[in-house]
């Protein structure tokens, strides 16, 4: 082990690169530290994590009655579509949110042990996809209920939650990092993810936009980086400016991600 | 793992170490946001507040060799630690490490007083990347050793303040590190369990390995260390032959 002062940006990044890699070799670390967050979090209730299930349930049959009577929508037609979006709407916010607690949370590990610091962003990974695991059943007792399955479409979804999987560590580097050094950040962040629920089509369906509206509709990141996942689980592909407009905004984050992380790395002991 | 004579090694060349203070409201956007909109971001960015920890330390240290840091409250002995177990980076200088290093710093050693005794065990084999086998290996001797008995199997939290310094030493200890770092709080241990707690630390740096131990206690130092770094203020005051640098300490502290 080699710690230096006032390196370069290329000597950085091979530390960055190098903690990355580390992270990968404790993929086993972050299963289990993912695994018992969610076992802590239920310890001593009898459903256990089951509860996720449950709530998720009780959530999307309660919305689902309200708001196909309010949109006068065929409860047939809106509960699939609505418990898709929610399930998955619920794990890119509750990602987000994780992710900027990704290395406050871990403040005993991080002063008391050296790690790489993407671990700690793969853990809040893990831990959301455990939890997204459990609330799928939700969605796939919606399908059987109604009996409407996507088919072979819904495969299309997997480039989707791959894309998924790597914005997510990107955002646990990124906003990890900042709401480390600004505390003010988290309440911003949770505050925008509630506007931009609202925002998004999500328990409103797009078509209830009229065309020019809805063409505005790739410009909005949420809208897109959801629509990648849901389009194909409805049975549809998503258009192409969908898709643009996903990749797009990812590379920005990614690349935000990767700047701030090979700038402040060294820096994040210290702030925790 | 490690060959007799071994590889390990530490190399500090003239280190610094500084504590970014954001205490109240420095730490939030506001003030920097603030700072910004009146010009003043620059200046707020060089005359940061910061704590120096450490000040150009420089030594190095080869196999077999057990260090003590003594020195007052705050004179940067636990800061140096964590530098050397690569948990804090250095603001200035260099520092080198080779072998694996156990680090026993904090009194919950990142364990999470939510989780039993054995998930923290599990935790600890795997942070060190060991395989099923091995964890395995890794309860049964840490089981032995700390005397837990039933209590490894109920959260952590329900333990004497005894048994978590026990289950983290035989833990930091278990898994054999060529460099061992440690902080006092260990001598919260009772007398008997020092008494084990030194022959398991005497066998493991019989191994050619090094510890570097931080205390205030001068017994423990002297039947501990081979060499003493006396710090003051984040400076090393002295560094020499264990009984030599407590003398002059003893006699600095009883002037």
């Amino acid at each position: 082990m080699r710690l230096q002062s006032n390196l370069d940006f290329a000597a950085r990044q091979r530390q960055a690169v190098a903690d990355l890699a580390g992270a990968a070799q404790l993929w086993r670390l972050a299963l289990a530290l993912g695994w018992f967050d969610i076992r802590l979090r239920y310890r001593g209730s009898v459903l256990g994590p089951f509860w996720l299930t449950l709530s998720t349930a009780v959530m999307v049959v309660a919305l689902g009655v309200l708001y196909s009577a309010l949109f006068k929508m065929e409860l047939h037609d809106y509960l699939p579509f609505l418990a898709l979006s929610l399930v998955l709407w619920t794990f890119l916010q509750t990602l987000v949110s994780d992710s900027c607690t990704c290395f406050l949370q871990a403040e005993g590990m991080v002063r008391s042990v050296r790690m790489p610091f993407s671990l700690y962003a793969a853990r809040v990974l893990v831990r959301n996809v455990l939890t997204l695991a459990h609330n799928v059943v939700v969605i796939v007792a919606v399908w059987a209920w109604f009996d409407v399955w996507p088919g072979l479409a819904a495969l299309g979804a997997l480039p989707g939650l791959a894309l998924w999987l790597v914005d997510g560590v990107a955002a646990c580097l990124l906003l990890g990092a900042l709401c480390a050094r600004f505390r003010d950040i988290p309440p911003i962040v949770a505050s925008l993810m509630q506007i931009a629920f609202f925002v998004s089509p999500i328990i409103w369906k797009p078509e209830l936009l009229e065309p020019p509206q809805r063409a505005l509709l790739p410009l909005n990141p949420f809208f897109t980086l959801l629509e990648v996942v849901r389009a194909p689980l409805l049975g549809a592909w998503p258009s192409s400016t969908v898709w643009a407009s996903a990749l797009g905004f990812s590379a920005v984050l990614v690349l935000a991600a990767w700047l701030l992380f090979v700038r402040v790395r060294g820096r994040l002991s210290f702030w925790v | 793992m490690t060959m007799p004579g071994g590889g390990a090694r530490i190399e500090v060349r003239g280190v610094d170490v500084d504590f970014p203070i954001y205490h109240g409201n420095s730490r939030s956007l506001k003030r920097t946001v603030f700072a910004a909109a009146s010009g003043r971001l620059q200046e707020d960015a060089r005359h940061r507040i910061v704590v120096q920890a450490v000040r150009g330390a420089n030594f190095s240290l080869g196999a077999g060799e057990r260090l003590g840091l003594i020195g007052h409250n705050g004179a940067g002995k636990t800061t140096l630690l964590r530098t050397l177990a690569g948990i804090y980076e250095p603001a200035v200088g260099e520092v080198t490490v080779e072998g694996s290093v156990g680090a026993l710093l904090d009194p919950n050693l990142g364990m999470n007083p939510e989780m039993t005794g054995r998930e923290n065990i599990v935790l600890r084999g795997l942070m060190n990347g060991l395989p099923k086998p091995a964890i395995k290996r890794l309860e049964d001797d840490v089981q032995d050793f700390a005397e837990l008995a039933e209590f490894l199997d109920l959260p952590m939290r329900f333990y004497s303040s005894g048994m978590i310094v026990r289950l983290g030493f035989a833990l930091a200890t278990a898994i054999r590190p060529q460099v061992l770092l440690m902080d006092e709080w260990f001598l919260a241990g009772d007398a008997a369990f020092m008494e084990k707690a030194k022959v398991r630390l005497e066998d493991m740096v019989r191994g050619a390995e090094i510890l570097v131990l931080s205390s205030h206690n001068d017994q423990v130092v002297l039947d501990w260390c081979t060499r003493v770094i006396w710090m003051d203020r984040g400076r090393v005051k002295m560094d020499g032959a264990a009984a030599d640098v407590m003398a002059a300490y003893r006699e600095s502290a009883a002037g």
